[in-house]
């Protein structure tokens, strides 16, 4: 029986141990949102916003710092920081669209070994929202997609070929899940970190794509 | 004579909006960059067949009294938030150009469910060439390529060329009859100043149509927004309306 899977909450954390010091990040909506609290104290992330927020602070946690006119792209306030610039919906995607977003996380849907992600619309919804994830998925120098390994019925969501309407074609990077961190390469999917309790066999068993099994494969560091 | 912009009330202010009209409606999707009463009086006039553009296709009232419930804790939600939701309940809408139309969870927002229902047209595009169409018209560009939506649905029926070795699209410039959009403070020029992150789409679509159309906080004598802080230049903007200062309910003339 493999081990647990992580919650929403450590993936996140997990995910922001791909910040480098200095980096402009972008977060999508959901769980990316949530690594905006496990920014090591040592680094400086300098977060963009696609409503035209840069470098601005932590999610505000009370509401005598919250301010309707200082919001993130899922709607939340946030706190001010120094060194933070606001601009309008055109200087931001110039911004996204001219390569100068160092890395992107956004939640997915489905993936493929090629890097194919699906993200924008629900199941069973007739309307899909691109929001500024498709220009991201395009755009920004890495891109890492973070989701559950497997859909609430247990069906693989690392695929193939998508089954739901694509975002961006061969654009994801690295795939963080609830079991496992793998890296899209030139040669396919390649496991490179197991969450503790699971085997590359239990991960393959719930992956429809073929993976391959980095030599030096580890236990994912979640502290 | 003395140029002067300031227009005495919402009602007046979008007196000559046609049926048929292409409304660039500014804001993201909170209270605080909606030009709530510009799209209240709209609703008032009760035109048709309008095409709106913008990031969403607003929540309406429905889903906005459940962000108040749930953002309550956070975010005060102001009573006076009226968004393209209303015109597309009401019936006003025939089309949307929009980036964010369905509600980012199981329920609907108001123009899915005219998507379902087959009563509105929809042109789903990414915020970045939405963003850029309206700066296209805004600047006299007539089209320009992004490889963005490349491979992807946004492609369908768009001029593909290559350059450097990538497959890019031909995105054409997106003109509007009169945009709506929110600053902060204006002075009789039309020259705005916005707050925080409010510019998002309101200051991108400030001279991306033939009239535009500001709904601001507060009018200040000419000379008292520092030239070195104005975002938009008045010669952008056709008509300024000031905000009244307590919540005035949607379907009261004003």
């Amino acid at each position: 029986m493999p081990g647990e899977r992580l919650d929403e909450q450590t993936m996140a954390l997990r995910v922001a141990k791909e910040f480098q010091d200095g980096m402009v990040v972008n977060l999508g909506v959901g769980i990316p949102t949530l690594c905006s609290n496990f920014v090591p104290p040592e680094k400086e992330i300098i977060f963009q916003s696609e409503n035209g927020i840069l470098g601005f602070g932590p999610i505000a946690t009370n509401p005598d710092e919250a301010d309707e006119n200082l919001i993130n792209a899922g709607v939340q306030p946030v706190q001010p920081k120094p060194g933070m610039a606001v601009f309008d919906h055109a200087e931001s995607f110039v911004m996204i669209r001219g390569g100068h977003i160092d890395l992107a996380v956004l939640g997915a849907l489905e993936v493929t070994e090629r890097g194919d992600l699906a993200n924008y619309t629900l199941p069973g919804k007739q309307v899909g929202s691109f929001g500024g994830g498709q220009d991201l998925a395009f755009c920004a120098k890495k891109l890492v997609a973070v989701m559950t390994h497997t859909t609430r019925e247990g069906k693989p969501k690392i695929l193939n070929e998508l089954t739901s309407p694509i975002t961006a074609p061969a654009c994801v990077d690295l795939i963080i899940t609830d079991i496992a961190a793998i890296e899209v390469t030139d040669d396919g999917l390649l496991l490179k970190e197991a969450v503790p309790g699971w085997t590359a066999d239990d991960i393959q068993a719930l992956t429809e794509a073929k993976l391959r099994v980095a030599p030096d494969l580890r236990e994912m560091e979640l502290l | 004579m003395a140029i002067n912009k300031i227009v005495g009330s919402f009602d007046e202010a979008v007196a000559d909006i046609p049926d048929g009209a292409v409304l660039p409606i500014g804001g993201f999707g909170g209270p605080g960059e909606c030009p709530s009463y510009l799209v209240a009086a709209v609703a008032r006039k009760g035109v048709k067949d309008l095409t709106i553009v913008g990031n969403s296709g607003g929540w309406g009232p429905q889903l906005i009294e459940m962000l108040r419930a749930r953002m309550a804790v956070l975010l005060d939600i102001p009573p006076d938030w009226f968004d393209p939701g209303l015109l597309v309940n009401r019936g006003q809408v025939k089309k949307g150009i929009l980036s964010f139309p369905a509600a980012p969870a199981h329920i609907h927002t108001p123009f899915e469910k005219a998507v379902m229902d087959g009563k509105v047209e929809l042109e789903l595009i990414g915020q970045g060439s939405l963003a850029e169409r309206m700066r296209a018209a805004k600047g006299g560009i007539a089209a320009f390529y992004t490889p963005v939506g490349v491979g992807t649905i946004v492609e369908e029926g768009k001029e593909v060329r290559e350059f450097d070795g990538r497959k890019h699209l031909l995105e054409m410039a997106l003109k509007g009859d009169f945009s709506l959009i929110r600053a902060h403070k204006a002075d009789r020029y039309g020259n705005l100043v916005y707050r925080g992150s409010s510019r998002t789409f309101n200051a991108t679509m400030a001279g991306a149509s033939t009239v535009t159309i500001a709904e601001v906080d507060e009018v200040v004598e000419a000379g008292d927004l520092d030239p070195d802080h104005i975002v938009t230049p008045g010669i952008y903007v056709q008509r300024v309306v000031v905000r009244p200062r307590e919540p005035h309910p949607w379907d009261e003339a004003m």
